[in-house]
């Protein structure tokens, strides 16, 4: 590896997002449309989930109810959707999409000072309550006619470019956006930022002793984290063409810490996978596995893949305590280990 | 150290690498059916598809419906089939979310390639796919719902409704307690959606605003209708119209038997089946008053309905259906949703058997365009090239026993200003195979 | 005037059944501190067993119970030798996902056994019939005063096995400081077995006096789900420690939901509770009733 990519860390960084993205494209233009309409769900997955698991795994809060993030960011893509009509589709899509990041990371900044008081269960009961109740004020009748009540919002897709399809355009925005949350998360972790954010999970009364203002980086923690969850919800609004109350359950804001637990805590790539396997999980290989056991019985049949999604988090959480990254690091222990002796 | 942290890097972008390549597997399909003119369709099969809420908060009674018109479509295969073609329905679930209701018609249309989507139930979770599958042109026939919304043909040119809309609903239903109810004091409940704001639409066409003393909505996540009932005790309303689902209408009976409060109940179709509703009360029978039966609690009900009764078993439709089920799904009960799906399922076979012997998508639609016989409906349906909504009316009946017993004759209108009026058509005999004919 | 009495006396019969989880949560939460979000599956599981009993097979409203709180204590004990017991010296959050994953299980176990085609309903033990105040009727019935009792009566029975008893004692210990009670010669492992297993029985009391309330309760997802929120917010508002605060925390839910629902909206309930916790939170951190200043997952 050259020296200026082993010293500098942004340039690394860069240059992966770029062949990233490179690679995604030509995958992308490779898959068919069923594939990219799974590619897509995974890709805003992996935003919200990498926004989080700076929160949980590198600042030490928890929070449950990040779905409220991603509502928050669906719902001003929807509101301003709806107000802005814009000759440049591609410029009125980032414009959107930027302003929902916006929004979410303000709210985050308004529960970040909340949860700045709060520690462990409590921080988790407060945020469990804000998934539940903050998509039920659509339904508030003074809101209702503006959020759309529970029906929620209609979105329209934007139109892909000449000569692309809309599946693969979907995929498209969603990867790009992924790669860089991905680009920017890895970069903040490895600065001053991402070290405060360690530095008060680590120990707070140290974090104190060296001059860090520990409320400030937990409120700046839920910020980014926020924002990020906020371009997630964006483009789930997209890939769903709506923004309502149903699209943001509880089991929504529960799967994202799935998904982050079962990557690898704290980490970039560990939400991915993550992400990965949540998502195929919920949408297609649960399924798959049910209708190769062509069972019978309806009942038994139509509850399969819950279960299997069920059994799934409680045995890799005890199979592999430290997520998919944790696994991966012991195995590479255990063969540099075979090769010392 | 540093090595760590460039793999960690690395990740960073490599991960959806992974993500993809793990979605990789059989990528585009090349899998146009053999030889036959649309997708879905073969020689021997027609392949259609749906979304259902076969787990989830809509699952109780819902899940039913599905089961009825996969079990009259198994009768059609193993019959025959139509034109030859036997026909495979592959409903999916989507437990009522409408981001999985999304991801499951991809599904349906990219990957099993169905031929068109049927009886896709539910407002809210069919509202985000209908701008798809419009564009995609998969005909999307009879969505299991009254909203209006499915009607519009300019905008939405594969899109069928079924059942009667709501606002006609409302409206039929709003003239009858305004016959029979003058003078009385009249609150509505109703769901906090468009079902029951379509409902109220069409109630407030016909019943003067200034004899409703009550107005309460609900929201199905939330049981606790205490609140509702104490403002309609204390409006003394004698009559509430109750635009519910099943649960909600059982909920309403039961919080005003708490405060012994005996209104006069008028419910709409959705909310009225007299099977689910006694199975509900049932337990509470005996501890709320001096009642033995569930079904004793909601004797009187009045609601209305749109398919021949299962009250009257010597109707032709009715021996059908109870075969069908008898046979198919007998472990079902033999209620409202399992009517509402062996009837949906024989429309569809109709407009599958005027599609002609070679179905097309735009066939399909034309079928369904040119006006399909009511069958098993009590009044026609609307469909034509300028309208894509299904029944026109509704026919007022009342709870007695374990059946909707239908009074008077059926009434037709439409959602905007129209005039109510008795339709006098008389019903069709169900054909001797039960299998409908192009014709 | 009259309506205000039985929005309160509602509030006060759902904030029971709301304590009685908060209760469950809590006695979880002192034994292994962690927050099982199994609750709300396993009180669904054995309500499903009782209404079995109950409704389709015409049992006594009591066996029936008996059995519930007896598949319970099982269902309890079993989920914490298999599934928690090998994550309770992990990272805090995988016992977060495990209880997760339990719930999920065990949603989809019902579904399976009793399918999702209907929701049952389930006889209460009492009469549903509010008493009579003059001419008018209290929301208040004999079933309302059966559901106060039987929580009030599990708060001081376990108010006196806590206290007073030397299991009681040893539990405390157990859950305290393990390392202490281990070297005291406390068996520890047991202890927080007992510890869920009495957890989940309690659970299964609630579940059922939930489904007497309401038609259409017993169904694999939805109402339990909320119960288990609820419960929840319930036991954070009174301080996760104390079950005298999860019964003050139940009560305060179940009354302030129960006017709000009346005069505000009915439409927004679960942004009341989330108002109420935060309100409290921010007042004391720690929750009304907690001792501890436990600052750490």
């Amino acid at each position: 590896m050259p020296a200026i990519l082993e010293r500098s860390t942004l340039l690394r960084h860069t240059l992966f997002a770029l062949v990233g993205i490179g690679v995604l494209l030509l995958l992308i233009h490779n898959l068919g449309d069923y594939r990219n309409s799974q590619l897509a769900p995974i890709a805003y997955t992996v935003c919200a989930a990498a926004g989080l698991t700076m929160l949980v795994g590198q600042s030490g809060q928890i929070s449950l109810g990040h779905g409220a993030f991603m509502a928050v960011g669906a719902y001003t893509f929807a509101l301003l959707q709806a107000k802005w009509t814009s000759s440049h589709p591609n410029v009125q899509l980032v414009g959107l999409l930027a302003a929902g990041v916006v929004v979410a990371a303000v709210f985050g900044a308004v529960v970040g000072v909340a949860a700045a008081r709060l520690r462990g269960p409590y921080l988790a009961g407060a945020t469990l309550a804000l998934a539940l109740g903050l998509p039920s004020l659509a339904s508030y009748e003074k809101l209702s006619d503006h959020l759309g009540g529970s029906t929620g919002l209609n979105v329209t897709s934007p139109n892909p470019p000449t000569g692309v399809n809309a599946y693969r355009w979907q995929s498209i925005i969603c990867c790009v956006s992924a790669v860089l949350v991905l680009w920017f998360l890895s970069n903040l972790s490895r600065s001053r930022v991402g070290r405060s954010f360690r530095a008060v999970r680590d120990d707070e009364v140290a974090a104190a002793l060296c001059g860090l203002s520990v409320a400030r980086v937990q409120v700046l923690a839920f910020v980014v984290s926020a924002g990020c969850a906020g371009l997630a919800g964006g483009l789930l609004a997209i890939i769903n063409l709506t923004a309502g109350p149903g699209a943001f359950p509880l089991s929504l804001s529960l799967s994202l810490l799935a998904a982050i637990v079962f990557g690898g805590l704290g980490s970039m790539a560990g939400a991915a996978y993550g992400s990965v396997l949540v998502v195929m999980l919920n949408l297609s290989w649960a399924q798959t596995l049910t209708d190769k056991l062509s069972i019978h019985s309806a009942k038994v049949a139509n509850n399969m893949p819950l279960m299997i999604y069920g059994v799934v988090l409680a045995v890799a959480m005890l199979a592999a305590p430290y997520g998919v990254q944790g696994a991966l690091h012991r195995l590479r222990m255990l063969a540099t280990g075979t090769r010392k002796s | 150290m540093r090595r760590g942290h460039i793999r960690l890097a690395a990740g960073g972008s490599m991960l959806l690498l992974l993500a993809a390549t793990a979605c990789g597997g059989s990528s585009s399909g090349g899998a146009s059916s053999g030889g036959s003119s649309a997708p879905g369709v073969t020689a021997t099969t027609v392949t259609i598809g749906s979304t259902q809420p076969l787990t989830g908060p809509a699952a109780p009674g819902y899940s039913e419906i599905s089961q009825a018109s996969d079990a009259y479509f198994k009768y059609i295969n193993e019959n025959g089939g139509i034109n030859g073609r036997t026909i495979t329905y592959k409903y999916l679930d989507d437990g009522y979310d409408p981001t999985k209701t999304v991801a499951q018609t991809k599904k349906l249309i990219t990957q099993d390639k169905v031929f068109a989507i049927f009886n896709a139930l539910g407002t809210p979770t069919h509202e985000k796919v209908i701008e798809f599958l419009n564009q995609q042109k998969v005909p999307d026939l009879f969505v299991a719902s009254g909203c209006q919304c499915w009607d519009d043909v300019s905008a939405h040119p594969e899109t069928f409704g079924w059942q009667p809309d709501y606002v006609i609903e409302g409206k039929i239903l709003g003239e009858y307690v305004k016959k029979n109810f003058a003078g009385k004091k009249i609150a509505y409940f109703y769901q906090d959606d468009d079902f029951g704001k379509d409902g109220v639409k069409g109630l407030d066409m016909e019943i003067p605003k200034s004899q409703v003393v009550a107005r309460e909505s609900y929201q199905t996540s939330n049981p606790d209708i205490a609140s509702q009932v104490q403002k309609f005790q204390s409006a003394k309303a004698d009559v509430i119209v109750s635009f519910s689902i099943p649960a909600f209408t059982a909920l309403l009976k039961l919080n005003a038997l708490k405060v012994k409060y005996d209104p006069t109940l008028a419910v709409s179709n959705v909310g009225s089946d007299p099977l689910t509703l006694s199975g509900l009360l049932e337990a509470f029978a005996k501890q709320g008053g001096s009642t033995v039966k569930g079904s004793d609690l909601i004797q009187g009900v009045i609601t209305d309905g749109y398919i021949a009764s299962p009250a009257d078993p010597t109707n032709s439709w009715i021996k059908l259906f109870q075969t069908i089920h008898d046979k198919y799904i007998p472990k079902l009960p033999f209620d409202g949703n399992v009517l509402y799906g062996m009837a949906a399922g024989y429309t569809f076979a109709q407009a599958l058997a005027a599609a002609g012997a070679n179905p097309t998508r735009d066939s399909l639609v034309k079928a369904v365009e040119a006006g399909l016989d009511q069958g098993p409906g009590l009044v026609p349906f609307r469909f034509s090239t300028s309208s894509h909504a299904g029944f026109t009316g509704v026919q007022i009946g009342v709870i007695k026993g374990t059946a909707v017993k239908l009074t008077g004759s059926p009434a037709t209108t439409d959602d905007g200003n129209g005039p109510i009026t008795a339709f006098d058509g008389t019903q069709p005999e169900a054909p001797a195979n039960g299998i409908p004919t192009s014709g | 005037m009259f309506r205000f009495l039985n929005l309160t006396l509602n509030g006060v019969s759902l904030g029971m059944i709301y304590a009685a989880v908060a209760l469950a949560l809590v006695m979880i939460w002192r034994a292994t501190r962690i927050v099982n979000f199994a609750q709300g599956g396993m009180l669904m599981f054995t309500t499903f067993i009782a209404w079995d009993l109950a409704q389709r097979h015409h049992i006594n409203y009591w066996v029936a119970l008996a059995v519930a709180v007896g598949a319970g204590l099982v269902i309890g004990a079993v989920a914490e030798r298999l599934l928690v017991r090998p994550v309770e010296n992990g990272p805090p959050l995988n016992a977060v996902i495990v209880t997760l994953g339990l719930l999920i299980f065990l949603q989809a176990l019902a579904g399976m056994i009793w399918g999702n085609a209907q929701a049952h309903s389930y006889s209460p033990a009492y009469s549903i019939v509010g008493y009579s105040a003059g001419d008018r009727t209290l929301l208040f019935s004999p079933n309302d005063v059966y559901i106060v009792t039987a929580v009030l009566i599990v708060v001081v029975v376990l108010y006196l096995l806590f206290q007073r008893t030397s299991l009681g004692l040893q539990m405390r210990a157990a859950a305290f400081s393990p390392e202490v009670a281990r070297l005291l010669g406390v068996r520890v492992g047991r202890l927080l077995t007992l510890g869920w297993a009495i957890a989940a029985a309690l659970g299964a009391l609630a579940g059922i006096l939930a489904a007497g309330t309401q038609t259409g309760y017993v169904q694999t997802v939805g109402p339990f789900d909320a119960l288990l929120v609820y419960g929840f917010t319930a036991a954070v508002i009174g301080g996760l420690d104390s079950p005298i605060g999860a019964v003050i925390g139940g009560l305060l839910l179940g009354i302030v939901l129960s006017y709000a629902d009346s005069y505000v909206s009915n439409n927004i309930q679960t942004m009341y509770a989330f108002l109420i916790l935060i309100a409290v939170l921010m007042v004391r951190p720690n929750g009304l009733f907690s001792r501890s200043a436990a600052r750490r997952v």
